[in-house]
């Protein structure tokens, strides 16, 4: 699956296009982001509450490929631009980060 | 929400005065207290009345002490339009308000300003308590006195200093990093894992080192009263040093152990402080070292082989 094909999958609104499609190996959920830093594989999606620039930062240096911010968190603006900058997806859901969890995992898996 | 020019204030790129200032000041040295505030019950009448009586343009609503909503001006000017404003201030505020930490520095306040528009927030202490309010003006009002002083300071002692650095074929990076400074948090580990991208260095190494320098970069800024982060890299070797000024930790050991932390709530809810930050760094290193203790700063050595 690619990250692309999220928006539509997970019904999600995109807050950061300035990524260079690929495709996702996994994802990650998770408000801690030394947590984030241990656990998360590359090419994931982060799901998070976490709206703000660190989780970007967290997200760049472990090479996610995309942060899903559930509960329509607000974005602050500063956070969409740092994603712009290294290229990081970032999506906003309406669902909690279970329900994003779930349908991720459950997309990620099927046959 | 009301139209407002952001506040030409940088924590991210303003000179290193300026930026210890507004991390040094905490919010509750610059906000109003105590705050006008009205009751759900009241009505928008009421409202409009305590905002003209006080010359303000905002009303926190609080039921028992805890802040519930918003009435701003913009508001109280909807509801004359639409012959609401007999109507009770609990059915038309804003419910989703933006609040900032009594303890949560200068610096959070100016970059909330700028990233959400609004012209003001409603401040509230450890405990969830309303205890001011904090607009653009107090905050100019606030660092207007503190410049001053550090202007005054700056005069009196006007001192130049220079470095220079030896090339010997190593990478050499060097780094400051300032307490609850969240706004460059990670560009010390952004720049080192850049750098070692640059000399060519595996990728799962180049992870490793992000994770430790970026670990100790944010315990820095949690933690101490600033410090520094430094790595020299070539020939096979990562070495990672982070020095900070102080206060030191009391247990290393407890420090050590996964879970563990000593970061207070606003910290937390940034989702910092999870207890694995030495942990985390402890774990991708060859070779860790760390010397701390109560007084005296904290040193954290990270060798990296590749």
């Amino acid at each position: 699956m690619r990250i692309s094909e999220l928006v539509l999958s997970l019904g999600l609104e995109v807050a950061q296009g300035g990524y260079a499609d690929r495709e996702i190996s996994t994802g990650y959920s998770s408000d801690l982001l030394s947590d984030v830093m241990a656990n998360a594989k590359a090419d994931g999606v982060l799901v998070t509450v976490q709206a703000h620039k660190n989780a970007v930062a967290v997200a760049s240096l472990v090479g996610l490929a995309a942060i899903v911010v559930c509960n329509s968190r607000p974005l602050p603006d500063d956070m969409v631009e740092a994603a712009r900058n290294e290229g990081v997806a970032v999506f906003r859901s309406s669902e909690t980060a279970f329900e994003v969890s779930g349908r991720l995992w459950a997309l990620l898996h099927r046959p | 929400m009301s139209a407002m020019s952001p506040l030409p204030i940088s924590p991210e790129t303003g000179p290193q005065v300026v930026l210890e200032l507004i991390y040094r000041l905490k919010v509750r040295d610059a906000m109003s207290s105590p705050v006008i505030t009205a009751a759900t019950g009241d009505s928008m009448r009421e409202v409009q009345y305590r905002m003209r009586d006080n010359g303000i343009t905002g009303v926190p609503i609080v039921e028992g002490g805890r802040l519930v909503g918003l009435v701003s001006m913009g508001l109280v000017i909807e509801a004359l339009d639409a012959g609401r404003i007999e109507q009770r201030a609990g059915e038309l505020m804003t419910r989703t308000v933006i609040s900032l930490e009594d303890d949560m520095p200068l610096a959070f306040a100016t970059t909330y300003f700028n990233r959400y528009k609004y012209g003001r927030f409603p401040v509230l202490d450890r405990d969830g308590r309303l205890v001011g309010i904090v607009s653009a003006s107090d905050i100019i009002r606030a660092l207007l006195v503190a410049m001053n002083a550090e202007v005054e300071r700056l005069e009196e002692k006007l001192s130049a200093s220079a470095s220079d650095r030896p090339a010997d074929g190593l990478v050499r990076l060097g780094f400051q990093v300032t307490r609850f400074d969240f706004e460059n948090a990670g560009k010390a580990s952004a720049e080192i894992k850049k750098a070692l991208k640059g000399l060519g260095v595996e990728a799962d190494i180049v992870r490793r080192a992000a994770v430790a320098s970026y670990e100790l970069e944010l315990n820095q800024v949690i933690h101490s009263e600033g410090g520094s982060i430094s790595c020299v890299a070539g020939a096979g070797r990562i070495e990672l040093a982070a020095e900070d000024r102080g206060p030191g930790i009391p247990d290393v050991e407890a420090a050590m152990t996964e879970g563990f932390s000593t970061a207070n709530e606003w910290i937390r809810s940034l989702g910092f402080g999870a207890g694995m930050g030495l942990p985390n760094a402890k774990r991708v290193s060859d070779d860790f070292a760390i010397d701390s203790g109560p007084g005296r700063g904290t040193r954290v050595r990270v060798v990296i082989n590749y």
